[in-house]
C-alpha cells in the first residue's frame, strides 16, 4: 500500500455536452431527436389545449360525491369522515412507533386526503366535507409525532387496530336499532366500495394465499392435494366468471332464509381468486429458501412451525414482495369487474354519470378522471412496495 | 439409570455418543456401509477422508438431519428413533457448525444466536440478549452484533455460527468442513476459536475437516473414512506417524503433498 491512491476521474458533464452525447450524437440520432420532440410538443399542445379550455371538468366536480361514495346518504357522510379519523389516527401512530413501512403507509393515506379536500373545494360538496378531510390529513402527523415521541404504548396500539376494524365497519354500514341507522350497501359505491374491495381483498387473500402455499408444500397427502386442488382449479377460471357464481349461482345453493350481502359476495369471490394467485407468488419464495436455512433451524431445535414462522416466511414473504404487490395493484384495477354484477365502483358510477342528460359527451373528461384516481392509488401501492423492500433490505441480505 | 444393572458403569456413562451398525442409502446409493464409532464425552474426534465418503452423511446422521436406515444411533443414552420427541431431545444436545455457515440473513448476529434460547427454551429477550452477548464476546466480536450476517466476512459468520450453536449450551458440537469454504486468511480465526472450544471447555466435538494442523493439535482420535466406511481410526501421532492401512497412507500423501 505504497501507491497514493487518487480520485476517480469527474464523470459529471455539463448540460450542453450530456445534449451532444445523448440526443445529437450524429445524424441519425438528431434526426429522431427533432421528429420525435417535434411530435411530442405537438401532443402535449393538443392535450393540454383540450384539458385547458374545451374539456367540461365540472361533469367531474358536479358529481365528484358520487365517484367518491355512490348514492351513500349526503346527510350520512360524516360517518366516512369519522371512520377515515379513526384510520389515519392509528395509521399516524403506528407510523410514529414502528417507522419503515407503516409510514410510507400513513404518508399516502394523509396525501389522498389532502388531494380529496382539495378536489372538493371545486365541487358543490361542501366546506364541511373539506375540512374534514383537511383535518384527517393533519390528525395523521399529528399522531406520528405522538408515536415517535414514545406517548403512544405499543401492545394497546395492535389492539386498537383490531378493535378498529368493527368499529369503522360500524361507522360505515350503521345497525338498525342503535344510533347508527343501517345503511344499505347497496347504496354504496364509488371509490369507497372501490377501496373498501380492494383493501378487504388483499387483507383476507394474503394469509389465505401463505396457508395454501404451505398447504401445497405440506407432507401430509391430503392438504397438499387440497391445496394444489384449489390453487389450481381458481387459476384455471376467469375473475368474471368467479364474480358471477358468487353473485348468482351461490345464492342457489344457500338456503333461502342465508342472505348473504351482494358486496360481501363480491368480496368473497375476489378474496379467493386472488388467493390462489399469492399462493404461487409465495411458493415461489418458499423454493428460494436454501435447505441450509431449514437444517440449521432443526440443528437449533426449532419444530416444524417456528422454522416455518421465524424462518422461512420472514424471508420468503420478503423476496416475493414486488410479485405481490403487482398482484394487488391488478387486483385493484380488477375490482372494477364488479360492475357486471351490477356494483356501482368507481368505474360503474361513472356510465352511471354518462347516462344523466347534462353530462352527454363528456365521456373522455370522465374516464380521464377515473384513470387518473386508479393511478394515484397504484402509484402510491407502488412506491410503498419499494420502500418496504428498501427497508427491509431486499437483495441487500 | 444403568449403574445398578451395569456390571462396567463407567463405560457406559462416559460413552456420550454410540454409532452401531449404522446404514444409510441414498436412493440405490450406499452411502454408509455399517458405521461403528463410539465417542466419549469430552473427546474431540476428527474426521477426514474424500469427498463423497459419507463422513459429511455421517454427522448428520447423528442429530438426524439425515436419517439412517439401519443399525443405532445412541446420543446421551438416547435412542434415535423416528419418535419426533426423541428428535428434539437428541437435538437439544447437539451444536452444529455447518460449511456454508447457514446464518439467517434476515436477522442480525445477535438475533441469529438468541432466537433458539427465545423461541425454544423461552428465555426472555434480555436474559437471552446477555448469553448471547457473552458468547459472541467468547468467539471475539461483540462489536458485530447489530450487523446482518451479508455485512460480516466469512470468519466472522462461521463464528457467529459457532455462537449460534453454543447458545443452546449443548453437550456435544458437530463441525461439518467449518473452514472449507473461507478464505484462507480467515481459516485461522475459526480454528483458534474451536481450539479454544476443545481446550477450555472440554466440549465433546466431532469435525470434519482437513485441517490437520488442527487435528495434530486438538483431536483425541481421528477417523479415516473412504467409500462409507472408517478404514482407520488412531490417534494423531498413529495417523500421521504410522498409518496401518494403505488407503490412509495414500489419502494422506495427497493432501500432506
Amino acid at each position: 500500500m505504497t501507491a497514493e491512491s487518487i480520485r476517480p476521474p469527474r464523470t459529471v458533464i455539463g448540460p450542453i455536452a450530456w445534449l451532444r452525447e445523448n440526443l445529437f450524437s450524429g445524424p441519425i440520432s438528431s434526426i429522431i431527436t427533432i421528429v420525435l420532440g417535434a411530435l411530442l410538443v405537438w401532443v402535449a399542445i393538443q392535450v393540454g389545449q383540450w384539458a385547458l379550455t374545451e374539456a367540461r371538468w365540472n361533469v367531474v366536480s358536479n358529481n365528484l360525491r358520487l365517484f367518491l361514495i355512490g348514492q351513500y346518504p349526503a346527510d350520512q357522510a360524516w360517518r366516512l369522515w369519522a371512520a377515515m379519523a379513526v384510520l389515519s389516527v392509528l395509521a399516524g401512530a403506528s407510523a410514529g412507533v414502528h417507522g419503515l413501512a407503516s409510514r410510507m403507509l400513513a404518508v399516502t393515506l394523509s396525501a389522498i386526503q389532502l388531494l380529496l379536500a382539495v378536489l372538493m373545494l371545486f365541487s358543490p360538496i361542501g366546506i364541511t366535507a373539506v375540512a374534514a378531510y383537511a383535518f384527517n390529513a393533519a390528525i395523521v402527523w399529528v399522531a406520528m409525532v405522538a408515536g415517535f415521541r414514545g406517548l403512544v404504548p405499543r401492545r394497546p396500539l395492535g389492539w386498537a387496530w383490531i378493535v378498529s376494524l368493527p368499529l369503522t365497519f360500524y361507522l360505515v354500514s350503521g345497525f338498525a336499532g342503535t344510533p347508527l341507522e343501517s345503511i344499505s350497501s347497496n347504496v354504496w359505491g364509488g371509490l369507497l366500495l372501490t377501496v373498501l374491495l380492494a383493501v378487504v381483498g388483499i387483507v383476507l387473500s394474503f394469509p389465505l394465499g401463505v396457508i395454501l402455499a404451505l398447504g401445497r408444500r405440506s407432507e401430509l397427502p391430503v392438504l397438499r392435494i387440497l391445496s394444489t386442488g384449489y390453487i389450481e382449479l381458481i387459476r384455471g377460471v376467469p375473475l368474471v366468471t368467479i364474480l358471477f357464481m358468487a353473485d348468482i349461482i351461490l345464492p342457489l345453493f344457500l338456503p333461502g332464509e342465508w342472505r348473504l350481502d351482494r358486496i360481501a359476495r363480491a368480496m368473497g369471490g375476489i378474496t379467493l381468486f386472488s388467493a390462489a394467485y399469492v399462493a404461487e407468488n409465495v411458493r415461489g419464495g418458499l423454493q428460494a429458501i436454501p435447505s441450509g436455512q431449514i437444517e440449521a433451524a432443526h440443528a437449533l431445535g426449532l419444530g416444524g412451525v417456528q422454522t416455518n414462522r421465524y424462518i422461512v416466511l420472514p424471508q420468503a414473504l420478503r423476496a416475493v414482495i414486488p410479485a405481490n404487490v403487482g398482484l394487488f395493484i391488478s387486483l385493484l384495477k380488477d375490482t372494477t369487474l364488479v360492475t357486471i354484477i351490477g356494483l356501482l365502483e368507481l368505474l360503474g358510477i361513472s356510465r352511471a354519470v354518462l347516462a344523466q342528460s347534462d353530462s352527454f359527451g363528456a365521456s373522455l373528461e370522465v374516464y380521464v378522471f377515473i384513470a387518473a384516481v386508479f393511478f394515484v392509488l397504484s402509484y402510491a401501492m407502488s412506491q410503498a412496495s419499494y420502500r418496504l423492500e428498501r427497508a427491509l433490505g431486499v437483495g441487500t441480505r | 439409570m444403568t449403574e445398578q444393572t451395569s456390571p462396567s458403569p463407567k463405560t457406559t456413562t462416559d460413552d456420550i455418543i454410540i454409532a452401531r451398525d449404522v446404514h444409510k442409502w441414498f436412493g440405490e446409493l450406499h452411502v454408509l456401509k455399517g458405521i461403528n464409532l463410539t465417542v466419549k464425552t469430552g473427546e474431540v474426534v476428527v474426521v477426514f477422508g474424500a469427498s463423497g465418503s459419507g463422513k459429511s452423511t455421517f454427522i448428520r446422521t447423528i442429530n438426524r438431519l439425515e436419517h439412517h436406515q439401519r443399525g443405532e444411533i445412541i446420543v446421551d443414552g438416547i435412542a434415535m428413533t423416528n419418535d419426533i420427541r426423541n428428535i428434539a431431545a437428541i437435538r437439544s444436545e447437539i451444536g452444529m457448525v455447518f460449511q456454508s455457515f447457514n446464518l439467517f440473513p434476515h436477522l442480525t448476529a445477535l438475533e441469529n444466536i438468541t432466537l433458539a434460547p427465545r423461541k425454544v427454551k423461552k428465555l426472555a429477550r434480555s436474559e437471552a440478549d446477555a448469553i448471547g452477548m457473552k458468547l459472541l464476546e467468547r468467539v471475539g466480536i461483540p462489536e458485530q452484533a447489530h450487523k446482518h450476517p451479508a455485512q460480516l466476512s466469512g470468519g466472522q459468520q462461521q463464528r457467529v455460527a459457532i455462537a449460534r450453536a453454543l447458545a443452546m449450551n449443548p453437550k456435544i458440537m458437530l463441525f461439518d468442513e467449518p473452514t472449507s469454504a473461507l478464505d484462507p486468511e480467515m481459516i485461522s480465526e475459526v480454528l483458534d476459536v474451536m481450539q479454544s472450544l476443545a481446550r477450555d471447555t472440554g466440549m465433546t466435538m466431532i469435525c470434519v475437516t482437513h485441517e490437520m494442523g488442527f487435528a495434530r493439535a486438538v483431536a483425541n482420535r481421528m477417523v479415516f473414512f473412504d467409500h462409507g466406511e472408517i478404514v482407520e481410526i488412531g490417534t494423531p501421532k498413529e495417523i500421521f506417524e504410522e498409518p496401518k492401512q494403505e488407503r490412509t497412507k495414500q489419502f494422506l500423501s495427497q493432501i500432506l503433498h
